[in-house]
């Protein structure tokens, strides 16, 4: 049996996701889907899996012409996938999800007995250990993936795709799970490895396909050196420019200090781990790191959204930790969060007003309770002109802009007022070239013409290097490392998938 | 009504509010009714409480009536009830025990409550059993369609509105047919009716469930009134008369004590509905069919990923969900012997909703929401001939402001399916 | 799903409006495009036609003449045919004529203003519960509790409306403001509930209506309460001073014209509310969280205050509705009943929904509303067609309101329209 797709090419409006791809699975195979954040690597598989049409291009099995009409036909012809948020049921057992849509039924009712006894035959044979009577939703990521991939595999598929099965595992269950991945390709399975660390790839891969931007840019074998794998993933391509003055040596010490901070998130689990870094005035740090990592409730914390459980965050020598959101705005944080249209922007409300978000109470803007239309519209139409915002006009509701044009929207309200610092996360995602460079040389002005500290958290390695003066590498709630700009591509991305700053820096 | 969280270690010392809270006023309650209930003017001079545990349509074995020292026996009972507020501030205690505590104090304290009532009087008990299990009729027909279509991810308000159809489809067909099966199977329709109506304006259009509920029950207020007027008023004797069921006494069962009459000598609706709670307990839990409809009330992505249709299903759901709502519409009036009249459901088609959230979205605890909630109602009307100081408007508020204590304690312990009143929109 | 897609979540491809558009259409052919299109005010006018068509049909079929005719259609439809037209026209003339304007009762202005008097006088209590609604709606909270907040505001004003008893005008304005006070305590319990323990508000609230009720029944039992003089549950009349002054005394002799001062206060909740939502820093703190909680919260705003306030607020304007009902037109005692509220409460729902939850566009649902319930009330007694009728209407046109894409479709319109749903599903863990 064999797999093949060909010219697949998907469309998303203007926005080419997947550009003529070609793609071979052969049975007893592992087959690698190498490719950065963003390259089209999920759109391709859903597309395989039935869930999205393709616009150009077919899928054959043994030669012959498959049409996919949905998941049930993808998973009749043998087709089986790990997604990457899981498709399970939280408080369903691990019994019931696995014969969800291909129940085990005895005389009109459930059997749950079967059901059990297919989840053990399947563990027992692969090496998957887990209780079919568990509630999913109590079970660790690790082994509610493990019920996926038993879930596939119920089903008899011999084409198993796994897309970024490793982001949320600890090194130990990704052990684990090459395990399980090498048990199936002795078994005759097929497996699609969706990925962007390199290490694994090194690991587990018997052939390697790269995608980026959409497109096939080449194979590689399992053989080649980390280097030119990172080298033909990220690209070669002129990277971004950003005219960027250095920063000037400054006698004063640090104007934003992190020390031994430590978050939890709502479960409990520890995402940020006993991080410290500092921040000069006018000095950018970059915080890379492949999204998940605790980046977000890094900047959460700042933000005073979060509380962390221990450690301390001082902005010119005052302690943050503790203040409301509203008092740490005040204080003088510029923020502009990574989701703007969850966390940045009300949709439904103008651009005005959006440009006043976090500063309509301000004396500026407002007096006793009543707001100043004439002088949030005389700053919106100012905001709109220096930021060169498009909009049919300030009265436009946000959620109506284009992408970039709403992040534009943010980050000039974030960067009108005087700051004491400005802290960015994804400042460029989803948005275009030009709205990036503006953004860009903003945030580099309010570094050095400012003197004020800079954080950026971004999982664009490009965009890090394009901004910071220091690079801290976040995996797994920690900073891997703190290196300079001119670390390689190759260095930073092994440090992202969590090798040690010797391994990976001593290449 | 526990609040603290799940997972905070129970730790000596540290006492939830909660618990605090709950075992403070469980004793506080209990201390109160002492002096009230127990040595209050009301009983005192040693007068008794008579209790009569018959029907007087009972026709097998009898409890003798039961005859106690109202001050002393109310003492004990008050007593009791402020002893589980000891209990509960003593130890933290695991959920099921909790409950049960929470449960006696509840029973001693409306036994306490009935022996001062009752004193110098005499209570007919198996009446106000009878009366709740009437009551409770609707209310669990009416939460049984809200389970089929919220756990299929489909909130329903407009249980009022099928209420008020189904009341009045039936009564009309019936009357019209001079058939109780025409009228009970018009009646069902018609909530069916409107059960897909909102499935349709909720997926299809996607408008707010919620808000569609009401305007729905408005338009069934609306429709049913206006019907009411122009048509069945017109000629009560062939539109809208009264009809019902003949009673079927169940051998054997009819003839235990106390219950028996209660539970096994009712007509066949009561009969319907008692295995209609089982039916739907066991499809939801133990077929192919109640998997899939809780996996697209709780992941409809998962269940499309493997294969099921999520719209569909949702139909069916409300369907069927608005064919039990519409029976309990039927029983209201072909079911009780009553004719139709304008606005007759007096909001119990939102008790209902009530009972399906404190029932945590489940047939069974639906069931005894249900049953409470008649309890309550049956309690006031017995109560209110006693002539008590307390106003029986109070006791019949009690089952809303329990609601009220549930939803806000209980919120994060037990959820709504995770997808209830969303529409599933393809990407 | 995809990291493809959600990365293009806003992609630059929507057309970036231009400032100045140079070939702006004239103005005819602006409105032809808006028709053919659906806009809004297109759908919200046909939805208003689908449900009086609805209407006539309800007529036909529920007059048993007509329905006669209908039995030998086939033999001669021109009977069945005219009969209806009969049935409907004598309907909705009469509902034209107790609304709006009765051409056969016109010789002075008294009367000939008598029928839109009228419909004013049903809009007042529409507009103050619309207004209470929409608030609520703006901040994300859908407030069913009218009910129960009117009821608590009509007990508030009528212990201060009998216990006071001068000087006129004052009283009446303290009673007001009692009604105001008992209605938003009512609904600020509301707001606490879901701000502190997430407890949803439509189960609070539909919970707090019948507690309402019930506290209500007993009340009016009480010796606080009880007109001694009557058997029927009734408290006792507010004191003159108390009653809401009529307008239009001046214009007829008998002061049959039933228009009162609460038209002069509703004119300064609309301006209040427009202010509030428009213009104050807390109206923008509640619809920023209303459409958009989490990022009200990342822009340092506290979402609890907003629901506390907005529950508050909405409240107190529903108490206005029970001041306005005990103070002026709900019964000739002026006195509490124990169906004081008069299903104004769900009303007051289909007005904010109709309005669009804008304070401008609650003002023109209630004098619709109003003005059907005004004819209605003539339909019945003219044409014998029950004001039931009313709420059916009512609840088709926010039905087919709610759905603009239907509308269109019967309409055969093009256009997709905006498609902003005015709320958000987000069911009962929301």
């Amino acid at each position: 049996m064999s797999l093949e797709l060909r010219g697949i090419t998907k469309r998303f409006g203007t926005l080419v996701a997947n550009n003529a791809i070609d793609l071979e699975i052969n049975p007893g195979e592992i087959h690698c889907l190498l490719g950065e954040n963003g390259a089209g690597k999920s759109t391709l598989m859903n597309i395989l899996y039935g869930l999205y049409e393709p616009t150009e291009g077919e899928i054959l099995v043994n030669g012959e012409k498959l049409s996919l009409d949905g998941p049930r036909s993808a998973i009749a012809a043998g087709i089986g996938m790990v997604h990457q948020h899981f498709m399970l049921v939280p408080v369903f057992t691990v019994a019931d999800n696995v014969m969800l849509g291909d129940e085990r039924v005895k005389s009109g009712l459930l059997d749950h007995a079967k059901a059990r006894k297919d989840v053990r035959e399947i563990s027992e044979r692969y090496g998957l250990a887990v209780d079919p009577d568990a509630i999913v939703g109590d079970l660790p990521v690790g082994i509610q993936q493990r019920v996926e991939i038993i879930k596939a595999l119920t089903r008899n598929a011999k084409f198993l795709i796994l897309d970024e099965p490793t982001a949320v595992l600890t090194p130990q269950e990704t052990e684990e799970l090459f395990t399980v991945m090498r048990e199936l390709r002795a078994g005759g399975t097929a497996i699609v490895f969706i990925t962007h660390k390199l290490k694994e790839v090194k690991a587990i891969a018997d052939r390697i396909t790269v995608i980026r931007r959409g497109s096939v840019v080449g194979t590689a074998s399992p053989q080649d050196s980390p280097a030119e794998l990172a080298a033909l993933m990220v690209g070669r391509e002129v990277r971004l420019k950003v005219e960027k003055p250095p920063v000037e040596e400054s006698a004063e010490g640090p104007a934003f200090s992190v020390k031994n901070l430590t978050v939890l998130n709502e479960a409990g689990q520890i995402v940020v781990d006993d991080i410290s870094f500092d921040i000069h005035p006018g000095e950018i740090l970059g915080v890379a790191g492949v999204q998940g990592n605790g980046q977000t409730e890094l900047a959460e914390a700042v933000l005073g959204l979060i509380q962390p459980v221990s450690g301390s965050i001082s902005l010119d020598g005052v302690e943050v930790v503790g203040r409301s959101v509203r008092d740490t705005l005040r204080a003088g944080l510029g923020f502009v969060p990574e989701d703007r249209n969850h966390d940045g922007l009300v949709g439904g409300s103008s651009v005005a007003e959006n440009l006043v978000l976090d500063l309509y109470d301000r004396p500026e803007f407002s007096s006793r309770g009543s707001m100043n239309i004439g002088k949030i519209r005389k700053n919106a139409d100012e905001r709109v002109a220096e930021f060169d915002i498009r909009t049919a006009s300030i009265d436009t509701p946000a959620g109506k802009l284009s992408g970039g044009n709403q992040q534009k929207v943010v980050v000039a309200r974030e960067m009108s007022r005087p700051l004491r610092m400005l802290l960015v996360s994804q400042p460029t995602r989803g948005v275009d070239v030009g709205a990036m460079e503006f953004i860009h040389k903003r945030i580099v002005r309010e570094a050095r013409e400012q003197k004020r500290p800079v954080l950026v958290v971004s999982t664009e390695l490009d965009e890090i290097y394009a901004l910071a003066d220091r690079i801290a590498v976040m995996y797994r709630g920690k900073i891997m490392a703190i290196v300079p700009p001119e670390t390689s591509a190759e260095q930073i991305g092994l440090l992202m998938a969590g090798a040690h700053p010797e391994d990976a820096v001593d290449e | 009504m526990a609040t603290a969280t799940v997972g905070a270690a129970p730790g000596i010392g540290a006492m939830s509010k909660g618990r605090l809270y709950g075992g403070v006023s469980m004793i506080v309650l209990g201390l109160y009714g002492l002096w009230a209930f127990g040595l209050g003017s009301r009983t005192s001079d040693g007068v008794k409480s008579e209790f009569s545990l018959n029907l007087t349509t009972a026709t097998g074995l009898k409890a003798p009536d039961i005859t106690v020292p109202a001050a002393a026996t109310a003492i004990v009972l008050c007593l009791l009830a402020a002893a589980m507020g000891v209990i509960k501030l003593a130890r933290p205690l695991s959920k099921r025990v909790n409950g049960t505590v929470t449960g006696l104090f509840f029973v001693f304290y409306v036994l306490a409550f009935l022996v001062w009532a009752t004193a110098a009087q005499t209570l007919n008990v198996a009446s106000i059993l009878e009366a709740t299990v009437l009551g409770a009729v609707p209310l669990v027909l009416g939460a049984l369609a809200g389970v089929l279509g919220e756990r299929s991810g489909v909130i329903n308000v407009a249980i009022e509105g099928q209420f008020l159809l189904g009341a009045c489809a039936a009564s009309f067909c019936g009357s019209l047919t001079g058939s109780l099966v025409a009228g009970l199977i018009a009646g069902c329709l018609v909530g069916a009716l409107w059960g897909l109506l909102l499935a349709v304006f909720a997926q299809r259009y996607l408008v707010e469930q919620v808000v569609l509920g009401v305007v729905l029950t408005m338009l069934a207020t609306g429709l049913t009134g206006f019907f009411y007027e122009r048509v069945m008023r017109v000629d009560p004797e062939k539109y809208n008369s009264a009809l019902s069921f003949a009673k079927v006494q169940i051998p054997v069962l009819s003839k235990i004590p106390v219950i028996g009459p209660v539970l096994f000598d009712q007509n066949v609706l009561v009969y319907v509905t008692m295995i209609l709670i089982a039916v739907v307990h066991v499809a939801l839990f133990h077929t192919k069919w109640g998997l899939r409809t809780r996996a697209v009330g709780e992941h409809p992505t998962a269940a499309d990923t493997v294969g099921i249709n999520v719209i569909r299903t949702r139909y069916v759901n409300m369907a069927v969900g608005g064919l039990l709502a519409g029976l309990g519409g039927v029983w209201l009036t072909i079911g009780l012997n009553i004719s139709f009249n304008k606005n007759m459901a007096a909001g119990q088609g939102f008790i209902a909703l009530a009972a399906l959230i404190f029932g945590r979205w489940s047939p069974v605890g639906a069931l005894w929401a249900a049953l409470l909630f008649g309890f309550a109602g049956g309690l006031s009307n017995a109560v209110q001939p006693l002539q008590t100081p307390v106003p029986t408007a109070f006791l019949t508020m009690l089952p809303y402001l329990a609601t009220i204590f549930a939803v806000a304690g209980l919120v994060g312990h037990v959820k709504a399916p995770a997808a209830d009143g969303q529409p599933y929109v393809k990407s | 799903m995809s990291e493809t897609v959600k990365g293009s979540g806003a992609t630059a491809s929507e057309p970036v409006g231009k400032p100045a558009d140079p070939e702006r259409p004239g103005l005819g052919k602006r409105l032809v495009d808006q028709v053919v299109y659906g806009a809004d005010w297109v759908v919200t006018l046909l939805a208003i036609l689908l449900a009086l068509f609805f209407g006539a049909i309800l007529i036909i079929l529920s007059d048993e003449s007509v329905r006669g005719t209908f039995s030998y259609f086939f033999s001669s439809p021109g009977d069945a045919i005219s009969a209806s037209w009969d049935a409907v026209s004598t309907g909705y003339t009469a509902l034209f004529k107790g609304s709006i304007w009765d051409p056969s009762h016109s010789w002075n202005v008294g009367s000939a203003i008598a029928p839109f008097s009228e419909t004013l006088t049903e809009a007042v209590p529409l507009i103050f519960g619309g207004l209470a609604v929409g608030l609520a709606f703006r901040a994300g909270l859908f407030n069913i509790g009218g009910q129960g907040q009117l009821i608590m505001g009509a007990i508030v004003a009528t212990w201060v409306g009998f216990t006071v008893t001068g000087p006129t005008f004052l009283a009446m304005i303290l009673a007001v403001i009692g009604g105001i006070a008992g209605g938003a305590a009512w609904g600020a319990i509301v707001g606490l509930l879901k701000a502190k323990t997430g407890a949803h508000e439509v189960i609070v609230t539909i919970m707090l209506n019948y507690t309402a009720l019930y506290f209500l029944a007993y009340l009016i039992g009480t010796d606080t309460f009880r007109d001694p003089d009557r058997q029927e549950p009734l408290s006792k009349s507010v004191s003159e001073a108390s009653k809401l002054p009529k307008l239009l005394t001046w214009l007829t002799d008998g002061g049959s014209l039933r228009l009162n001062f609460a038209l002069v206060i509703a004119a300064v909740a609309v301006a209040f509310v427009w202010w509030l939502l428009n213009r104050s820093t807390l109206g923008f703190e509640l619809r920023a969280v209303g459409s958009n909680a989490s990022a009200a919260r990342t822009a340092g705003m506290s979402v609890a205050k907003s629901q506390i306030m907005a529950m508050l607020i909405s409240g107190g304007l529903m108490g206005i509705v029970g001041a306005s009902q005990v103070l002026g037109t709900a019964n000739a005692n002026n006195a509490l009943t124990p169906d004081i509220d008069a299903g104004l409460g769900f009303a007051a729902i289909t007005v904010a929904l109709l309005g669009r939850a804008s304070p401008i566009g609650t003002v023109f649902a209630a004098i619709l509303f109003g003005a059907l319930q005004a004819g209605g009330r003539s339909m019945q007694s003219e044409a014998g067609i029950s004001i039931e009728i009313v709420t059916v209407i009512q609840a088709l046109i926010v039905l087919f309101v709610a759905a603009p894409p239907l509308v269109r479709g019967i309409f055969r319109l093009k256009g997709s329209g905006s498609g902003d749903a005015a709320l958000a599903s987000k069911g009962w863990n929301g």
